[in-house]
């Protein structure tokens, strides 16, 4: 059987590419919505394995509603990004800059 | 397995229910009348905010209670906590209206995202369980992404939602793998399950610790406390300025209801812990917050700033809680009383200073520069006068609620053994002195750029009149928010 920090060592690693994409990422903002996307499923990972090692269901009904609110949440963000790119014509991170001070 | 299923106590939920219902209603008047009727959703949606009160006060019982499961609580703090949110929401709406209007934004999704938001908020302040804040939380923030980028035309906003809705996104990332972590440490999704997991020290400290960062890393993003603040000046700054009222006042309630239910009702046994992290937190956030509103010529932007300081002033009542060995439960009430205390003050001041700028605001014209409020005095003594309340109110000068909600923190801190940290508090605050009194200023000793007369409908001068009013009321009577505060905390702990 495959020891539980196995699931949280996979877990932390995707945590930390997403959270490495959101903050190094300079081109596309849709690179950024997949990150954004990776960290949730990490977490999920780390509910799912929890769960399972606890022997407590309540962690994967947890899974279930991040699923969802992940779902929406890509709703929201690509509706921005399209917005976005009727007014800038562009959906460059670099672009995001008239805002400052 | 279905012959299980128990019906849930409704009652403790219904403002919440009466909301949602009401949602379908704003939402289908909106979609057969609102050709026709053009203002019925937003009196629909005032409407639904004073049905919300009447139940919220009808159903108090002064009890705690649990239903769904223990998934939901209704106390008296929650109560406490709704009736202020309806205040500010309806606040907002009463305020927004004519900007609203002259821009073409009162449409009726501006009023059910609204709604939703409302919603998500009185969710996340009656949470007792992981699962629930984070729905409310979730709630409450696609809401306001999707309200900043409510004026699709604007360039500025748009670039402000996104960036909101990427820092939000993770900060609702970081937040749900603290509460994973906890998840695993004690077995258990419920918050009062796991105080008790902890009371029992069964949980593995290392894997809390590592979860407690994460916890404390996502509400601090919500509050926009240094280093998670960098939403903050742009989201202001770029959203119509109504959303940014609503940003700036109701959703402060709902983070405090987080924090407090995640770290005090939670984690109580790791108070030693947070109350480091949140203490490094609460002095850069004053810091920081004081001196680069200094720099700003945009009133928007200055206040974004200030709020960044506001909310580590705040932090400072939540850090007061556990001083010593021993945990008294009279410190413990007035600490988080005292922060308490605070937010709804600052919630006060919030609305009425961005309440100015809508009032100054015409179709097509933003008053959102220093520049705006030039001359102020010569065009309307009385605004000026309101506007002078709130501004030395927000730098803590005695006798307005700012000055009180400020002492009460800080005697809180002073308390708690943070002598020092109060000391540098109290000197940003007088450097902070100086960008609220730059605004005083341009009032009163400076000529007009644009010397037309302001023209706002009459209930909004009105409620904006007695905003002023209150703010400088209750610092007459600083007693009676504080003990209201204390009193709620102390029957709800």
């Amino acid at each position: 059987m495959i020891p539980l920090s196995h699931y949280l060592i996979l877990a932390a690693i995707l945590f930390a590419i997403s959270v490495v994409g959101i903050f190094l990422n300079r081109k596309n903002l849709i690179v950024l919505l997949m990150a954004i996307e990776l960290m949730l499923m990490a977490v999920n990972l780390n509910f799912v394995a929890f769960s399972h090692y606890l022997n407590d269901l309540s962690g994967q009904i947890f899974v279930f509603f991040i699923l969802v609110v992940a779902a929406a949440e890509s709703a929201i963000g690509l509706a921005i990004l399209v917005v976005m790119f009727r007014n800038l014509s562009s959906i460059h991170v670099d672009d995001l800059d008239n805002l400052k001070g | 397995m279905l012959n299980n299923f128990v019906m849930p106590d409704l009652y403790p939920a219904a403002p919440e229910i009466f909301l949602l219902l009401m949602s379908f209603v704003v939402l289908f008047a909106d979609l057969f009348l609102g050709a026709t009727q053009r203002r019925l959703a937003g009196r629909l949606t005032l409407l639904t905010l004073i049905g919300c009160a009447f139940i919220t006060v009808y159903t108090d019982d002064g009890q705690s209670t649990l239903t769904f499961s223990n998934m939901f609580i209704d106390d008296l703090l929650a109560d406490f906590l709704k009736l202020t949110t309806y205040v500010a929401v309806a606040t907002m709406l009463v305020y927004g209206r004519q900007y609203l209007a002259d821009r073409q934004l009162d449409k009726g999704e501006f009023y059910l995202l609204v709604l939703y938001a409302t919603l998500g908020m009185m969710v996340m302040i009656s949470a007792a369980s992981l699962l629930t804040l984070y729905l409310g939380l979730e709630l409450m923030s696609l809401s306001l992404y999707a309200l900043v980028a409510i004026d699709r035309d604007s360039s500025r906003a748009t670039e402000a939602a996104m960036k909101y809705f990427v820092l939000g996104a993770l900060a609702s990332g970081l937040l749900l793998y603290g509460m994973s972590m906890i998840y695993g440490a004690t077995g258990n999704l419920e918050i009062g399950s796991i105080a008790q997991a902890l009371l029992q020290d069964k949980a593995d400290k290392t894997v809390l610790v590592f979860g407690l960062v994460f916890i404390v890393a996502g509400i601090a993003f919500k509050l926009g406390a240094v280093p998670f603040h960098m939403w903050i000046p742009d989201v202001y700054h770029g959203a119509p300025t109504v959303v940014t009222l609503f940003i700036g006042s109701a959703p402060k309630l709902a983070a405090y209801a987080m924090a407090l239910r995640l770290l005090v009702y939670g984690l109580f046994s790791l108070a030693k812990e947070w109350q480091t992290m949140l203490l490094i937190m609460a002095v850069l956030s004053i810091g920081l917050g004081n001196l680069a509103a200094i720099a700003q010529s945009n009133l928007k932007r200055m206040l974004a700033y200030s709020a960044i300081s506001h909310m580590g002033y705040m932090l400072l009542g939540l850090t007061a809680g556990v001083a010593g060995a021993e945990v008294d439960p009279f410190t413990v009430v007035n600490a988080y009383g005292s922060a308490l205390y605070y937010t709804v003050a600052y919630v006060l001041m919030s609305l009425g200073s961005f309440g100015m700028i809508l009032l100054l605001s015409r179709a097509g014209y933003e008053a959102e520069h220093l520049d705006d409020f030039k001359g102020l005095n010569q065009r309307s003594p009385w605004f000026a006068a309101i506007m002078l309340v709130f501004m030395l109110s927000m730098a803590g000068i005695p006798f307005f609620i700012g000055f009180f909600a400020k002492f009460a923190v800080l005697l809180a801190a002073v308390k708690a053994g943070h002598t020092v940290v109060a000391v540098v508090a109290v000197l940003f605050s007088l450097i902070g002195a100086f960008y609220y009194l730059r605004v005083v200023k341009l009032m009163y000793f400076d000529d007009p750029v644009d010397a037309s007369p302001i023209c706002a409908p009459v209930n909004m001068t009105f409620l904006l009149s007695l905003n002023g009013v209150a703010v400088a009321a209750f610092g007459l009577f600083p007693d009676a928010i504080m003990t209201m505060c204390t009193a709620v905390l102390l029957r709800s702990l």
